[in-house]
């Protein structure tokens, strides 16, 4: 049933049960929001309607409304821009500045700030009131995630990510009145919880109470020390997502720009993680095989994203045999690039410093745990995540899309369109099955297109026919609906051969480290789009056709699932009690 | 034994009432306020002597919950069984007893004092012309014994309940309700039918009913006196509740800080669960009803009915936006009610007495009665409860008997942190709802706080604020950082470093606050900011301009000086923690006005009225 | 039953301790709720919980997350919102001054400002060896008797500041 009611005098209809701001929205009038948060393809519906700055005149109420919450109702007059309106909106403004810090030049989030574009918006130049500020120690115990809760606003919309959508309950309103906050238990330095660093709170933050730590200044001290060969891989959503930093339209597939911007920086040699993510389904394939042939340790789960990792040995560490034990694509280039690729170019691991670029605040963490690292040699240096490396290259100057394409180096950078799907919920899974279509088939299967597990739903499961097994799939992206599936399995109301799952909704398209998409659901879909297309558009679409990494097992590692790819390649997790 | 129907209630109640008594029955106020102020000695003195002489056949003790005569407590009250003669002993002593006990109910025991008697019982007695409370919600508190569910029985308890089941549709009761015009007793004056009407229209397979205890009001304690004095009455009430909406569970949040409540409501519960007027099939009519009890545990803001539902599932208590309302989506998301103990105290007599006998009491728009706690500088603090549309003058200065040490009267709060004060220009406005809205004030939950000429407004305004500021949820913004700047200003008032822009932008600040608020706490948080200012704009401004505090309550704003009275006795100087007073002996003392630190210690000791205050 | 908690609580009191919890939150998780409702029974736990312990500390908190299931930041978010609960030790004499406006305008504020004098602790503070807790309470509800001032469960009336180096005195162990 539609309602009707008026807006600033314009007559709209709706449906029942939309609120007075989606109203506005079908007449384009923008009422100015804070802490309200919807992503219709996450199910995210965040309107804790506690900013107040989205407050509204309607006609016959004692108090203005906040539109973001207020449900229409048949006849109802609502004007968005009385005096009355506007001056609340001001004054909200106003006081939340008044305990907020004005270091907005050198905050993380300038110019990404929704506090900052609401204050030119609403034409604030002069504050009212003033008096105490809250004042909390930075939280920079972490190597992911820095809090500077002096930012926090309240607007809860972290609380939302951590809580509601992931389910790691990491975060809380703590305390109340002028003190209340959003911190993990006991005020705790995140390093101490339970925290998968997915990041997923940081691109909630509206402003700059969360961001990455910031790794910029490691990477260009290595840059500039003649005594370091310094090789970078750039993870697959870097490059659909990268460009936005520079004006370019959502979904522009930037890679030639980005291996040209990292060359221009410096980077010695510029591969892929893509390539690694070839290597990854090979041996996570021959994993998933062996274990259908012996049915046991099933499902097999992927172990490709840190955070679903750390989540996993935290919340089911009874699972903990579940998940491949294959490491993950930024990992296993690590490990390469210092083993196979530093005695090919002759240089000592201590003299090479691997950098990745990824999408990712989790996998600034990856990088730091402890199996990864050999004689006080990290496998991965430094990482950093999407936003960091667009800051380094407007920082060097570099006019980004002005730029011409240029291929990966080699042996490092050949990949296929199975690993730049990676990037996308459900494309680790997609890419297994194509590999795994031929080997179990022993033929070169066509139809690779797995529809069925494309797209930002949360869960998808797929039967696929691979010669005379039906192999039963899920996909899932999210933590919240990660610890859904998995808890059926516990259960064992369900029975599934795979399953991908990634931390972020959406997959790595919507990582932690990607440029702030600010609650816009359209940039995702395009990210995904972009990724699907790069896929399409490469001439090899299935990982074991890549003759570089058809080369490493000739010349490196023997067979998928040897023991020297075994060395190298795969890993053990450790259940980590809260 | 089970009372399974309502004839069988009739009955016992009736065997109840005709057992013999003994004669005299000595009843001793036991609720929190008159065990604080010594009621156990009291009663432990009257036990030994009544066991020493063998008095057991001819004087019964009660111990029963608050009487309202706070002031005087400890308090018993000597009565024939017959209810002829009726005496009420203030300011017990445990060493009174043998001289009370000797007197009997025919004579007053010397060397004691009698409280007046000013209250009635309007469903046992007809009114004295002029009697001026009317007791209804009160009508058991501090007449029987709390603990004694038979003595309940016998005062009509479980009747209506026993009516509403026997005879009545839950769409009667509805109706019943709303034609009696009984409204939300705990602040905001809703219409108690219109809400139950609400929560029964919903179709749900589960819904709430609740009592909300939370009596967080600083200044207001008559819920308590009910719970601790009547605990039946608000369990029979809610069990209507329930019937009339549909509900089957019923939950009382109930204030940690209120041990004596709880105890009293446990053992209230047990006993009606024994004689089967809680629980499966009550009255045989099918109908199923349980009660539990939840604690709060410290916030204000879980009287506001979602913080309260969000407190009562294990939850931050912050309120959320409405709608929904509770009536939609309560408690785990079930259409549930939620009235205040003093609203659901009415329900009982409402449905023995008749929605025409309830409107009878009070004004038009606001029926019945009020219960108010009487407390600051009143000459007699305690609870009070009058029909709507009494006057406040009748309140304080009958009831209160005035104001203490003969002190002139400034203002009284009504309606706690989120109400205003009113001056002596509406001390004859006869007080209800709206008369109370349309000053600046509201009812709140019955708290009534006197002020004199000694107070200072605006110190008073900032008590309140600080109060807000301490019990806001920090949710939305106009409540977590408004009041707070609200409260800086009004600190810089005080202070003297206010200025006239201050008061302006306090006001603005106030209006958009109300304005903006996400729930009533906030909401109403200003009010006594703005309502002071709409009465005492001259004493504000005497902070600003003249660096004055005309109550001499602002202590950065006041200053110690020695006239020439000072005959130079040295006491003052002594006396000063901070050694900031010089002078010879037998000369005029001085205060170095830059070390004093305005304790007021030199102005208390001068023997000489030398020292003023300035 | 020895403590389940993985931190460093060794004692055997502690232990008991959480027995006793442990058998108390069983008693109300054996009521039959459905699975999300058993959070409504949280405020009690810890109600008990800090009748037992004396106060909130990390491991009971951990301990009661796990048996509600709860994330620990819930219950710390919870905890430091309602006033009654605290994760710190507080003194063995808990000194309330009841700060309500009766109180208020008796002047409780003056009582209040000799015991922080006299203690050398603010308000929501334990002196340092544990003996005296001084905080602040909204109406105790003796009205009649303001100021007043609360020592554990005994009530002082009629408060002034000269009173209060006699109500210190009074609390010896």
């Amino acid at each position: 049933m539609d309602i009707n009611l008026t807006i600033n005098g314009q007559p709209v209809s709706v449906k029942a049960g939309s609120t007075i701001l989606e109203a506005a929205e079908k007449l384009d009038i923008r009422i100015p929001t804070l802490c309200h948060l919807k992503m219709d393809c996450f199910h995210v519906d965040h309107r804790s309607a506690s900013c107040r700055v989205c407050v509204v005149e309607v006609k016959g109420r004692p108090n203005l409304a906040p539109a973001c919450s207020t449900p229409v109702a048949e006849g109802m007059e609502v004007k968005t821009n009385s005096l009355r309106a506007i001056n609340a909106r001001r004054t909200m403004l106003d006081l939340l500045l008044s305990d907020h810090p004005k270091d907005c030049l050198i905050c993380p989030k300038n110019l990404h700030c929704q506090l900052q574009s609401l204050a030119q918006e609403l034409g604030l130049h002069q504050l009212l009131f003033k008096g105490e500020q809250s004042t909390y120690n930075r939280d920079l115990s972490s190597n992911a995630i820095a809090r500077d809760l002096d930012k926090c606003i309240m607007c809860r919309r972290c609380e939302t990510a951590c809580n509601t959508i992931q389910t790691v309950g990491v975060l809380s309103a703590v305390g109340r009145g002028f003190q209340a906050v959003v911190a993990p238990a006991g005020l705790k330095p995140l390093a101490e919880t339970e925290c998968v660093f997915c990041g997923q709170c940081v691109q909630a933050c509206p402003v700059g109470a969360l961001s990455e730590i910031d790794c910029k200044y490691p990477v260009w001290r290595a840059l500039n020390d003649p005594t370091k060969t310094v090789v970078v891989q750039t993870a697959p959503a870097v490059r659909v997502a990268i460009g936005e930093c520079f004006g370019m339209e959502p979904g522009s597939i930037s890679t030639g720009k980005l291996v040209h911007a990292l060359q221009m920086l410096g980077f010695d040699k510029v591969f892929d993680t893509d390539w690694a993510a070839d290597l990854t389904i090979m041996e996570e394939t021959t994993e998933l095989i062996e274990r259908i042939k012996k049915n046991e340790k099933l499902p097999i789960l992927t172990s490709c994203c840190p955070g679903w990792v750390k989540f996993l040995e935290h919340q089911f560490p009874d699972l903990i045999y579940m998940p491949s034990s294959a490491k993950s694509p930024q990992q296993m280039f690590g490990a390469i690039a210092k083993s196979y690729y530093a005695q090919k170019i002759g240089v000592e691991p201590k003299d090479m410093v691997v950098v990745s670029v990824m999408p990712c605040l989790s996998k600034k963490y990856e990088a730091s745990r402890e199996e990864f690292s050999h004689d006080g040699v990290r496998d991965v240096d430094i990482v950093i995540s999407t936003r960091e490396l667009a800051d380094m290259i407007r920082e060097a100057g570099i006019r980004f899309d002005q730029l011409e394409d240029r291929p990966y180096d080699s042996p490092l950078g050949e990949s296929t369109g199975a690993a730049v799907i990676f990037g996308a919920t459900g494309g680790v899974l997609e890419a297994a099955l194509r590999t795994a279509a031929d080997w179990i088939t022993g033929e070169d299967v066509k139809a690779i297109d797995f529809e069925a597990v494309r797209g930002l739903e949360g869960i998808k499961e797929a039967t696929v026919k691979v010669g005379d097994l039906e192999l039963r799939a899920a996909v899932c992206s999210g933590l919240g609906n990660a610890r859904k599936l998995l808890e059926r399995i516990r259960r064992g109301e369900a029975h599934y051969h795979a399953i991908e799952i990634m931390a972020c909704p959406g997959g790595c398209l919507n990582g932690g480290g990607q440029p702030y998409h600010g609650g816009d659901e359209t940039i995702l879909a395009k990210r995904l789009e972009a990724l699907y297309r790069a896929d399409r558009d490469l001439p090899i679409r299935k990982s074991h056709e890549n003759p570089s990494i058809q080369k490493i097992y000739e010349e490196f590692l023997g067979e998928p699932g040897s023991h020297a790819a075994h060395k190298l390649l795969h890993t053990t997790y450790t259940p980590r009690k809260n | 034994m089970r009372i399974d129907t309502t004839r069988t209630l009739r009955d016992l109640a009736g065997e109840i009432a005709s057992r013999p008594h003994p004669p005299v029955k000595i009843s001793v106020s036991m609720g929190t306020c008159g065990i604080a102020a010594g009621t156990g000695p009291v009663l432990e003195a009257l036990r030994t002597a009544v066991a020493e002489r063998h008095l057991e056949n001819a004087v019964e003790i009660s111990e029963v919950g608050c009487m309202g005569l706070c002031y005087a407590e400890p308090v018993l009250m000597v009565s024939s069984n017959d209810g002829s003669h009726r005496l009420i002993y203030g300011d017990v002593t445990p060493q009174q007893i043998p001289a009370i006990l000797d007197a009997g109910v025919d004579s007053i025991a010397p060397g004691t004092r009698t409280i007046e008697r000013n209250w009635y019982y309007p469903e046992w007695e007809t009114p004295a012309p002029g009697e001026l409370q009317a007791r209804i919600v009160l009508r058991n508190t501090g007449r029987l014994c709390p603990e004694n569910l038979e003595e309940y029985l016998a005062s009509d308890g479980y009747a209506a309940l026993g009516k509403v089941l026997d005879t009545m549709t839950p769409q009667e009761v509805i109706d019943l309700i709303t034609a009696s015009g009984l409204r939300g007793r705990g602040g905001g004056g809703f219409p108690t039918g219109k809400k139950w009407q609400f929560a029964a229209a919903r179709q749900s397979d589960e819904k709430f009913i609740i009592c909300n205890a939370d009596e967080g009001d600083p200044g207001a304690f008559m819920d308590r006196a009910v719970l601790e004095g009547d605990p039946h009455a608000v369990l029979e009430a809610m069990a209507i509740g329930g019937y009339a909406i549909g509900a089957h569970t019923g939950v009382i949040y109930i204030r940690a800080e209120y041990p004596l409540a709880v105890k009293r409501l446990e053992i209230a519960i047990e006993q009606a669960h024994e004689r089967g007027l809680l629980g499966k099939n009550i009255f045989n009519s099918g109908f199923d009803f349980d009660i539990q009890i939840k604690f709060g545990a410290g916030a204000f803001v879980c009287g506001e009915e979602t913080a309260l539902i969000h407190s009562i599932e294990g939850k931050r208590g912050e309120p959320t936006v409405k709608p929904p309302f509770p009536a939609d989506k309560g408690l785990w998301e079930k259409p549930t009610v939620v009235n205040n103990v003093e609203t659901y105290a009415c329900i009982a007599a409402i449905v023995r007495k008749g929605a025409e006998w309830f409107r009878s009491i009070g004004t038009e728009g606001s029926p019945g009665t009020k219960v108010f706690a009487l407390a600051g500088k009143v000459a007699k603090v305690g609870l009070a409860e009058v029909p709507m549309g009494t006057t406040l003058r009748t309140i304080i200065y009958e009831i209160g008997d005035g104001i203490r040490n003969n002190r002139q009267f400034k203002a009284v709060q009504t309606g706690g942190p989120s109400g205003g004060c009113i001056t002596a220009a509406n001390l004859d406005l006869p007080i209800d709802y709206e008369a109370l809205k349309k000053i600046g004030s509201m009812m709140g939950s019955g708290g009534m706080i006197v002020m004199d000429e000694d107070d200072c407004m605006v110190n008073i305004a900032k008590f309140f604020l600080e109060f807000t500021l301490d019990e806001s949820c920090g949710k939305c913004t106009p409540c977590r950082i408004g009041n707070r700047r609200m409260y800086e200003m009004l600190d810089d008032i005080t202070s003297g470093r206010g200025t006239p822009e201050t008061i302006e932008k306090l006001k603005m600040l106030s209006a958009t606050i109300k304005d903006t608020a996400l729930c009533g706490l906030g909401q109403t948080a200003p009010n006594p900011v703005l309502s002071t200012l709409a009465n005492f704009e001259e004493e504000y401004m005497a902070h600003v301009r003249d660096s004055r505090c005309p109550a001499g309550v602002c202590s950065k704003l006041i200053r110690y000086e020695i006239t020439d009275r000072c005959v130079g006795c040295g006491i003052c100087l002594r006396h000063c923690p901070v050694h900031c007073i010089s002078g010879e002996r037998k000369m005029r003392h001085l205060i170095d006005q830059e070390r004093c630190i305005k304790c007021g210690v030199c102005f208390q000791s001068c023997r000489f009225h030398a020292v003023e205050k300035r | 039953m020895s403590c389940q908690c993985s931190g460093g609580c060794g004692a055997a009191g502690d232990s008991e301790k959480f027995a006793e919890l442990d058998r108390f939150i069983t008693e109300l998780l054996s009521r039959g709720e459905p699975p999300e409702r058993r959070r409504g029974n949280l405020i009690q736990i810890l109600h008990r919980a800090q009748h037992i312990f004396g106060y909130l500390p990390e491991e009971v908190q951990k301990f009661v997350a796990e048996r509600l299931d709860l994330p620990r930041a819930e219950i710390y978010g919870v905890i430091s919102f309602y006033s009654y609960f605290t994760d710190q030790p507080v003194g063995r004499y808990k000194i309330n001054v009841c700060t309500g406006t009766a109180c208020f305008v008796k002047g409780a504020p003056k009582v209040l400002d000799e015991f922080k004098r006299q203690l050398n602790i603010r308000e929501g503070e334990s002196t340092p060896d544990g003996k005296f807790f001084l905080g602040a309470l909204r109406c105790v509800g003796a009205c009649s008797l303001a100021p007043v001032v609360m020592v554990n469960e005994r009530v002082y009336g009629n408060m002034t500041a000269d009173k209060v180096a006699g109500i210190l005195a009074e609390c010896t162990d």
